[in-house]
């Protein structure tokens, strides 16, 4: 359904298929092992848009480190569109919670990274003015990062990953450092974004509320180890109202099996 | 001052206000260009009024100079707003101006006219002036063997340091091994290798070269390499999911981000080759300021000696002042963020 949809609003780029079998993961900390993620499977779906949600410190990022191809996991696989993923690739684009642009590189530089790693950016420069303009910033391609807002950097950093045209995008809690209000604005971006061009999204964040507002699904992780604890399915047509009476109700469901429901 | 309150003014102060003010502004403004015009009269007229103690043949020339400058200094201030830019800039410097013809003067009259100072270990300013005019050629040319000495040493240090350090910074092999001969012989000052360079080297000329080079590249290196490891790791990872190739994370993102260390490395690197090429220059090579330098002591030749010292502080402060410009071109985009 989702994946039809999707299909008719942007015929080529549209999202690509992940699949995570059985996935664990643990870091040496001083020669002792600690495990971050413990036999995580997951499947997405072409197009859909998961939320990770977990408490902070579970394993989320990890999960997200691996979907990118950063870190190797150490049991399991995970595929993309049936291929497994061995290394980066700019078809997984990830941004961060911190934009991390390149503090020597103009806005229209920074954003032209991607094409420029990948040695296309001579032909292609127009693609780079087009995601200025998507996030726009168009006025600021000569501005150095730090004359940016942080919610203008962190949208410079959605064109530097969206330029690439990617099949999965991948957000790091990126919108965790903005004010509230900047925050809200960005999420209706984020979902009108992701509409339009139907890549598959991944959201880490801590905040049930931006979940329920932005996701298809929410995927709720347990403590670390990070073991899948809930699927839960948002079956509401966008644009969501955060006083929606049904998100309200999800809601508490979510902060339940987070062991918080006691605040509600 | 005290205060002033608006009824007082309307009353009884109007038409006192209207040229006190004035005058105290105009004052307030050009009185320091007129002091410095001032200072350089004294200066110009310290040199005419009493006899010279010795035999200088620039005396008059010097003191006719001194009043040129002083009259540059009065017109200049008083034309200052007609003048744009430069009367800007005379109205800045002229602070300056007054402690320079101050300590001209004190100078003048403490060598040449009274001798307070000893001669000849103290030779008066138009004895300089005078090995600027009569000595200039053997004056030019050890300029040039100097400059083109250090650049050599300094260019290669540079470079070598850099691409050492880069590698260092990148590559755990490299700094297995380069890391520990680093530590080793990089405090060592180069100077302590100038015997054994003297008579290895075929010339003195490539061994003066080397020690410059050794004394560049040990800071380069360094600040290089730390550059390069304090690198935040976030930007690899960006551009590694952005698809690029280890030859893209060196060139694109180590480099530029480790250029702010580099300069300072660059920096500490000609500071500590100054001294190297003065060294070598006084002991080894046959040309150059610094044996210019030696080469006047063995004279008596004071003056000479600090009219050299004036063109070797120019030159150094001048490589300084062109690094910084460099690196202030490199570096605009930390403008606003670092400042050191």
């Amino acid at each position: 359904m989702v994946t039809a949809l999707a299909e008719i609003a942007t015929p080529p780029a549209a999202g690509a298929a992940l699949d995570i079998e059985q996935v664990s993961h643990a870091f040496d900390i001083d020669g002792a092992e600690l495990p971050v993620l413990s036999d995580v499977s997951l499947s997405v779906e072409p197009g859909e848009f998961v939320a990770l949600l977990g408490p902070s410190g579970c394993g989320k990022s990890t999960l997200l480190r691996l979907v990118a191809g950063l870190d190797k996991p150490k049991a399991g696989t995970l595929r993309e569109d049936e291929v497994r993923i061995a290394r980066p690739h700019p078809s997984r684009v990830v941004v961060f919670q911190d934009p991390t642009l390149f503090p020597w590189r103009t806005v229209w530089d920074n954003v032209a990274l991607g094409l420029e790693a990948q040695g296309v950016l001579k032909s292609q420069r127009h693609r780079v003015d087009d995601a200025l303009d998507l996030v726009g910033l168009s006025d600021f391609r000569t501005a150095y990062p730090h004359q940016l807002s942080g919610g203008m950097a962190q949208r410079v950093a959605l064109a530097r990953a969206l330029v690439n045209d990617p099949k999965i995008l991948i957000l790091d809690e990126p919108l965790g450092k903005l004010d509230s209000l900047t925050r809200i604005t960005m999420q209706a971006e984020l979902v009108s974004l992701w509409q339009r061009k139907g890549f598959t999204t991944l959201l880490v964040t801590h905040d049930a509320e931006e979940a329920l507002v932005l996701a298809n699904r929410v995927i709720v992780f347990s403590d670390r180890p990070a073991r899948v604890k809930a699927d839960i399915r948002v079956d509401r047509p966008y644009p969501r109202h955060r006083g929606d009476p049904y998100l309200a109700d999800l809601r508490r469901q979510i902060l339940g099996l987070l062991g918080l429901d006691a605040t509600w | 001052m005290s205060t002033y309150s608006l009824s007082d003014g309307i009353a009884s102060g109007a038409p006192r206000l209207s040229r006190a003010p004035v005058l105290a502004s105009w004052l307030r403004e050009s009185g320091v260009g007129v002091l410095a015009g001032v200072a350089w009269i004294a200066f110009g007229l310290s040199c005419l009024w009493w006899e010279d103690l010795g035999d200088w043949s620039r005396t008059h020339s010097l003191g006719i100079a001194a009043f040129i400058v002083a009259a540059i200094a009065l017109f200049g201030t008083v034309g200052a707003d007609y003048l744009g830019s430069a009367g800007k800039a005379l109205r800045q410097r002229a602070p300056w101006l007054v402690a320079l013809g101050a300590f001209l003067t004190l100078w003048e009259v403490a060598t040449a006219k009274f001798a307070w100072l000893p001669l000849p270990f103290f030779p008066p300013p138009q004895s300089i002036i005078e090995v600027y005019t009569d000595d200039l050629p053997k004056l030019l040319d050890s300029v040039f063997a100097s400059v083109k000495l250090q650049l050599g040493g300094y260019l290669i240090g540079a470079t070598v340091g850099f691409l050492t350090g880069v590698s260092i910074g990148w590559s755990r092999a490299v700094g297995y091994w380069v890391h520990p001969v680093l530590r080793f012989i990089g405090p060592l000052p180069a100077t302590a290798w100038l015997p054994i360079a003297f008579f290895t080297f075929p010339s003195s000329w490539s061994a003066s070269t080397f020690l410059i080079a050794l004394a560049t590249g040990f800071p380069v290196t360094v600040l290089t390499w730390s550059g390069v490891a304090s690198v935040s790791n976030a930007y690899y990872d960006v551009a590694r999911t952005l698809g690029a190739k280890p030859s893209f994370l060196v060139l694109k993102v180590a480099i530029p981000a480790a250029l702010p260390h580099v300069f300072v490395g660059l920096f500490m690197g000609l500071g500590s080759s100054f001294a190297v090429l003065v060294v070598a220059e006084m002991i080894g090579v046959k040309a150059g300021l610094g044996w210019y330098l030696q080469w006047a002591q063995g004279w008596a030749a004071y003056a000479n000696m600090y009219a050299a010292l004036i063109v070797m502080a120019l030159l150094c402060s001048g490589a300084i002042t062109l690094l910084f410009a460099i690196r202030d071109r490199l570096l605009v985009w930390q403008k606003g963020t670092v400042k050191w």
